[in-house]
């Protein structure tokens, strides 16, 4: 039971890193923008939210700082593809080199340092159920709040006005521009929500997974985020599926190579993006008709004016 | 509300709308050169001109698109700047774009949405967006997605989206291009209702015999100026186009004694599934073309016609090499430069892009289709000769008008570049040649070149094979008329028959009586 607890406490902390950058990354292809640079946006969020923890001693301001960051990243985005409408794949690719770089400067001097880590709930009684208890009710705020913008954006995206334009900037822009609507000021928004989340993202880790910095810590979990968008066809439902998948497959696979389960650990480690590749693909031959990615993905859009 | 204002009109009282010396600077081109027009309510003012004429640009003026360079705007008499369309929306002023402001993977009642301001709820502006559609005849379900819906639908959902708006100006932009003749039919009423309900409407066409019949007076654009304004009713549909064109366009001749010979494009009983997602799947497809023959196919976009031509180019190749046999040959399986190889010339609908590459020379263009076949290429090497000589001829025998000797596809007008793109294939000696939208888009004088050209081609002994969607070019050049629906083709007509009204029932997907389509078979 106690490893059970474990296993399932561990998959969560491994998914919310991925659910977060991913549903950032998700609002900003569905106003039509593909910006790959998740990875370095993400990197940089880790290295100046630890700086800004290890500063105040608030792992609270530590994760503001990492919003800034990934947000004042995103707007380099913008400012390249959108505003002087350069090729979105090329910019998001420089956007992660830069990050890279960016985060091992920024946190050169925090190599070796320690914080003390974000605390989990502790509800008395409700915390202390076998089982259930620390897995619903002894988290970390980074998991609630991971569930609940995933939440509050599907409910944006589906059932508000403002979600509706940003979707209709993502499948024609052509149209929304002959409509009326400001698509470049309604993408830079989608762009800045994107950086803004993968910035969160990179800050969970050091405050929150392990409570110092490395460089490159991310990992490629900024590339993970955005195989797992494309892969749940846009869609917030299955990006939650495939991120815990993904986070679950990774830690059994673990566990399973302590066992000393007699496959080869390189593969086991493949196991999860494997895994999510296929369910994902079998969730979205289920759909029927209509096109899955938003029709105007990664097209450069110049208003004639 | 709207009938009393215009009851109230006495002479002194301005116009609706008003332009006065409007003017659209791009660079060194002047789109609109100072033009100045008056707009009265309960008129149906057509707009006339070829393309590029400066038409478009003038109405994204009017609905705040574009800003313009000079000149003024003025909405029941006093002056305004138009910040966007949805200041101009709420201005009253609607606009029914011609190519469709939709959103294709967005239901209706979303689309209708986002055409409006979104004070009301959704649920409210669902209701009454049924109750405007049943109010006008103009039944749509708010719940299907756009992708799912005909182009007379999608059309359908512009108009109840700009009349939900409860406009006193109502712009459309060639709204019957993509229209049956009794879809168009149903327009003009709604437009007739409209119009006795004191609103004014913008009328964008080319179609002359349209404008004649709806349209209380006309505005004649021609390279950017305003050339006249007339009652189109005391016009003639030549003094029109004389005006709109600027001087008398060629007619086109067919020769008398044309003759035709051996089958040379025969088509069995092709079924094709759709290649992309919204395609249209091919359904038992048969003709029969002879040399000495133009057969001509109807249609409403979007009914299979480019999966038709992507069937018989061999950009979609079919599993029986005997669906479709080219010169006695069975060549369903084979790839486009077999086909060519066999004689055959294919000229399809999009000019940049598909029929040529646009930054490429035309002289690379010409080599890009004629390289298997007309002696461009030996050993593998081009010879670069040859390749500008055949420019120099389509040049010559086509008229294309160009800055420079060998400039690239993109630099060219719409018309030169389809003078040059059927020069290419015309040159080559075809001996069947399908072309896809021959003149679409295409200014009137170079339209009557390319028309005469299919013509020659097919007194030469060539089989050709228009698609189209403009029923009077049709009824010129061709000698039978087949018409396709939902991927399926109609048995061909003989012209003299081919009625509007036939041609009409069959494009909306009705069949005629059975007795009459025999008799048009064996004509």
């Amino acid at each position: 039971m106690e490893l059970v607890e474990a296993i399932i406490l561990a998959v969560l902390a491994a998914s919310t890193p991925l659910l977060i950058a991913g549903t950032g990354e998700l609002v900003t292809e569905r106003s039509g923008v593909l910006n790959l640079g998740v990875e370095g946006m993400m990197i940089v969020g880790a290295a100046c939210g630890f700086a800004g923890a290890w500063l105040t001693g608030s792992i609270f301001i530590g994760a503001l700082f990492g919003i800034v960051a990934g947000t004042l990243m995103s707007l380099i985005f913008a400012l390249m593809a959108l505003g002087l409408a350069v090729n979105q794949v090329a910019t998001g690719l420089a956007l992660t080199i830069l990050g890279v770089g960016l985060s091992g400067l920024i946190g050169a001097g925090f190599v070796g340092e320690r914080i003390t880590p974000a605390i989990h709930l502790a509800i008395p009684g409700l915390t202390d159920m076998p089982l259930i208890g620390r897995v619903l009710f002894g988290e970390d705020a980074f998991v609630y709040f991971s569930i609940a913008l995933v939440i509050g954006v599907w409910w944006f995206l589906y059932r508000t006005r403002a979600g509706l334009i940003l979707r209709a900037c993502g499948d024609n822009h052509v149209s929304a521009h002959a409509l009326g609507y400001p698509v470049l000021r309604i993408r830079t928004f989608a762009v800045m929500f994107g950086g803004a989340c993968a910035g969160l993202a990179g800050a969970y880790l050091p405050l929150a997974y392990t409570p110092f910095f490395i460089p490159g810590m991310t990992a490629g979990r900024g590339w993970i985020a955005l195989a797992l968008v494309v892969f749940s066809s846009w869609r917030p439902g299955r990006l939650v599926v495939g991120a815990y998948l993904f986070g679950a497959v990774t830690i059994l696979q673990l566990h399973a190579q302590g066992w000393g389960v007699g496959i080869p650990s390189q593969f086991m480690s493949a196991l999860p993006y494997l895994a999510t590749v296929i369910v994902l693909v079998l969730l979205s031959r289920a759909r029927t008709g209509g096109s899955t990615a938003p029709a105007a993905l990664g097209t450069v859009f110049v208003p004639d004016r | 509300m709207l009938d009393q204002t215009s009851n109230d009109l006495h002479s002194g009282e301005p116009p609706l709308l008003q332009t006065i010396g409007l003017t659209k600077r791009y660079g060194d081109f002047l789109a609109n050169d100072s033009i100045s027009i008056d707009i009265q309510p309960k008129q149906i003012h057509a707009l006339l001109g070829e393309n590029g004429a400066g038409k478009s640009t003038l109405v994204k003026a009017i609905y705040g698109l574009i800003q313009p360079s000079a000149g003024e705007i003025r909405w029941q008499g006093h002056p305004i700047v138009l910040s966007g369309p949805s200041e101009a929306r709420r201005r009253g002023i609607g606009m029914v774009f011609q190519h469709f402001s939709l959103f294709d993977n967005l239901t209706v009642a979303e689309n209708v949405a986002l055409g409006l301001d979104g004070r009301e709820s959704f649920k409210d502006m669902s209701a009454r967006l049924e109750q405007v559609s049943k109010t006008y005849g103009l039944p749509l379900d708010p719940r299907r997605e756009v992708w799912q819906l005909s182009v007379g639908e999608r059309q359908r959902i512009e108009i109840v989206r700009a009349l939900m708006q409860d406009p006193k100006f109502l712009i459309l932009d060639e709204p019957t291009a993509v229209l049956t003749p009794q879809e168009a039919d149903q327009l003009f009423t709604v437009l007739e209702r409209l119009k006795a309900e004191g609103r004014a409407i913008l009328y964008i066409s080319h179609k002359l015999e349209e404008v004649k019949r709806l349209c209380d007076t006309a505005t004649i654009l021609r390279g950017g100026k305003k050339v006249a304004t007339c009652n189109p009713g005391l016009e003639t549909a030549a003094s029109l186009a004389r005006m709109m064109v600027g001087s008398e366009i060629r007619e086109v001749k067919a020769p008398a004694d044309r003759k035709t010979t051996v089958p040379r494009l025969v088509v069995n009983d092709l079924s094709l599934a759709p290649g992309e997602a919204h395609g249209v799947r091919l359904e038992h497809i048969s003709f029969e073309l002879k040399g000495g023959e133009i057969l001509g196919i109807a249609g409403v976009a979007g009914n299979g016609q480019d999966e038709l031509f992507a069937a018989l180019s061999g950009e979609r190749l079919s599993k029986d090499p005997g669906t479709v046999v080219i010169e006695g040959i069975a060549a369903g399986h084979l790839s486009i430069t077999q086909r060519r190889k066999l004689g055959a010339a294919f000229v399809p609908e999009e000019r940049l892009g598909h029929g040529t590459a646009p930054r490429m020379k035309l002289s690379e263009n010409a080599l890009l289709t004629g390289h298997a076949a007309s002696g461009m290429v030996h050993h593998g090497f081009i010879d670069t000769a040859a390749a500008l000589n055949t420019v120099d001829r389509a040049t010559e025998t086509f008229d294309v008008r160009k800055a420079k000797r060998d400039p690239e596809a993109a630099s060219l007008s719409g018309g030169n570049l389809q003078k040059f793109i059927v020069g290419r294939e015309i040159l080559r000696n075809p001996a069947v040649l399908v072309v896809s939208q021959p003149t679409w888009g295409v200014d009137a004088g170079a339209a009557a070149v390319i028309r005469q050209a299919l013509l020659d081609l097919a007194t030469a002994g060539a089989a050709v094979l228009v698609t189209s969607q403009d029923l009077d070019e049709l009824a010129e050049i061709a000698d039978r008329i087949a018409v396709m629906f939902h991927g399926r083709l109609s048995a061909p007509l003989a012209t003299s028959e081919a009625t509007r009204e036939k041609l009409g029932l069959l494009m909306g997907g009705s069949s005629l009586e059975p007795k009459e389509a025999a008799h048009a078979v064996g004509a």
